[in-house]
């Protein structure tokens, strides 16, 4: 491809591009995906492997897998941590949607600066703090630990990055449309469910998968938010690993990757085919 | 009817900012000011597990009359919580920089490649982002560990004594890795996003100026891509100072990292009010480097 994408970003210049650079570059981006993909198809592959001692190929089996469909404490994980997601992506997709639509259409308010600092800050806050400080928050509250607490912490973070891909949805739209339903007479809750809305939705469904991985996924903010009961996914997971590599473990991972891939494809495909069917309506 | 419309937008507007706004400010402005409060306490055995406790207005003022600048100074003299925070900065720094090596020729190739390929390229950079991050640091346990893969290619291959491993699983290097195969996602986007935006015809130009490729390259790219290079790399530093999974799994008993550190405290020692303390320092460390994020972040919002 080296020489390809010289001529598609500009035309072909006397002087150009080195063939140094195109090299150089498409050499890097080789060995970058090498580096994403290796260690998930390893970890894939040795799941597959009848052998406990997990780097000596043993021949290929579904053992592993079926020991996990018989592991109650792991079944049990995975529907608390199922639970979790579905509760605590949905509150952050209507959360954050009110949110990024603050952001981007609603102009000055009093503390705005505040709010988009409050908006963007969970992105890198380091997980140990946010943990600690909403375990804190919810002794001194003297509210139950356990399933309910892990969705609101789940809620607060991931309606965050719901906040950040819908505000930037709108940032691509100009507000046009609605301000002509508002002039034919729509009443501003209207133009947003029948309008904003809309055109939005597909950003809200993205942060909606995105909450919903990102909760599927955490690990450190739950172990502190927990309660006796509540055990998810990750820190059944985590407590196994400590104890070293298991083929059981590679097993879940793969269920996890496979689910999450055709979850992520299907999704692509999903709006590559509406958005060929805005391109040219029939 | 105008009348109705314009309190109908108030309210409006009143739901759509107030409801987020106030939800932020109880799960995440409150908390902090719940574990400053609980960083000048001490440790109680009694539920809850520390004092003083603080439940009236009469409370407050013999609360403060009680405060205890204890776990700091308990933080400043043990020169391990010293340690552990200068031993995260560095560890941070040196990950993001690697990071930053792997990650802009990644970025940069993606936003030179033929449009109909980038979507897809683009997609495979996001993907493993999608897959569960303590999967993917567990993945490497098999790789580097002694009589893990990567010594038995080695080793297959010739390049070292079967007897004699590469060492990696427990160090510090295991950790860089770590960090920055579960980093590289949040380094890419930013600066792909910057580098695609990047006019072509400055490039033309300043070949048409006779600049060779790379002159062009730094004198031209790379300081117009310097804002994608800050986004990525407060993306990659603040969350990597405070990590916690990635030296637990990976590294070894002498890596310490401050977000470890701060999780035995609460979990193994029970000492909430020293937890606070390291979490209140830790946020000290970091609150410039998020102010700087946020701010680049606004500013990216008013460019466009």
């Amino acid at each position: 491809m080296s020489g390809g994408h010289n001529s598609a970003v500009a035309p072909r210049r006397r002087s150009g591009r080195g063939p140094g650079m195109g090299w150089f570059l498409s050499l890097s981006l080789a060995l970058g995906f090498a580096f994403l993909y290796l260690p998930i198809l390893l970890l894939i592959v040795f799941s597959f492997n009848d052998s406990k001692l997990v780097t000596v190929w043993g021949g290929w089996t579904l053992r592993w897998y079926g020991e996990l469909l018989g592991n109650e404490a792991m079944l049990n994980a995975a529907w608390v941590t199922l639970k979790v997601a579905l509760f605590s992506s949905t509150i952050a997709a209507v959360l954050g949607t009110m949110a990024g639509y603050a952001l981007a259409r609603l102009g000055r308010f009093r503390g705005r600066t505040l709010f988009s600092g409050m908006v963007t800050a969970p992105l890198v806050m380091p997980e140990v703090i946010t943990g600690l400080s909403l375990l804190l928050s919810f002794v001194a509250i003297s509210l139950d630990r356990g399933v309910v607490t892990i969705v609101l912490a789940h809620a607060t973070f991931s309606m965050c990055y719901v906040a950040v891909v819908v505000q930037s949805r709108l940032a691509g739209f100009d507000d046009s449309v609605e301000e002509a339903a508002m002039d034919l007479g729509a009443r501003p809750a209207t133009v947003f469910f029948r309008v904003t809305l809309p055109l939005i939705l597909p950003a809200v469904a993205a942060g909606w998968l995105l909450s919903f991985t990102l909760s599927m996924d955490d690990l450190v903010i739950a172990q502190f938010v927990t309660g006796p009961g509540a055990t998810t996914l990750p820190m059944k997971v985590f407590s196994s690993v400590r104890l070293g590599v298991t083929p059981e473990i590679n097993a879940l991972s793969t269920i996890l990757i496979g689910v999450v891939a055709t979850g992520v494809l299907t999704a692509t495909v999903i709006e590559r085919r509406s958005l060929a069917r805005r391109a040219n309506p029939a | 009817m105008a009348r109705n419309r314009g309190r109908d937008a108030q309210m409006t507007r009143w739901v759509m900012i107030g409801l987020p706004y106030v939800w932020l400010l109880i799960f995440f402005l409150a908390p902090f000011a719940i574990v400053l409060k609980l960083s000048f306490s001490e440790m109680r055995i009694a539920q809850p597990p520390y004092g003083p406790t603080w439940d009236s207005w009469e409370g407050i003022a013999a609360y403060f009359s009680a405060l205890n600048f204890e776990n700091y100074a308990f933080i400043f003299e043990d020169p391990l919580y010293v340690n552990a925070y200068l031993n995260s900065l560095q560890i941070a720094a040196i990950s993001t920089v690697l990071t930053l090596a792997i990650g802009y020729p990644m970025a940069y190739a993606i936003a030179r490649a033929p449009a109909q390929w980038r979507g897809l390229l683009l997609m495979l950079v996001i993907l493993p982002f999608w897959t569960s991050f303590l999967i993917r640091v567990y993945a490497w346990i098999g790789i580097l560990k002694p009589e893990g893969l990567l010594n038995l290619a080695l080793a297959s291959l010739g390049v070292i004594d079967p007897e004699e491993p590469l060492r990696i699983y427990n160090t510090v290097i295991a950790v860089y890795i770590g960090i920055v195969y579960s980093y590289l996602p949040f380094m890419v986007l930013p600066l792909y996003a910057n580098l695609s935006k990047l006019d072509p015809a400055l490039l033309e130009a300043s070949a048409d100026l006779g600049a060779r490729p790379l002159k062009a390259f730094w004198r031209v790219t790379l300081p117009l891509s310097l804002p994608g290079v800050a986004a990525g790399c407060f993306l990659v530093f603040i969350p990597a100072v405070g990590e916690f999974v990635i030296p637990t799994l990976l590294g070894g008993a002498d890596t310490v990292m401050i977000g470890r550190t701060m999780y035995n405290e609460f979990f193994s020692n029970r000492d909430w009010p020293l937890a606070s303390a390291v979490a209140v320092l830790l946020l000290l460390v970091l609150i410039a480097p998020i102010v700087l994020f946020q701010r680049a972040a606004a500013q990216r919002e008013v460019g466009g």
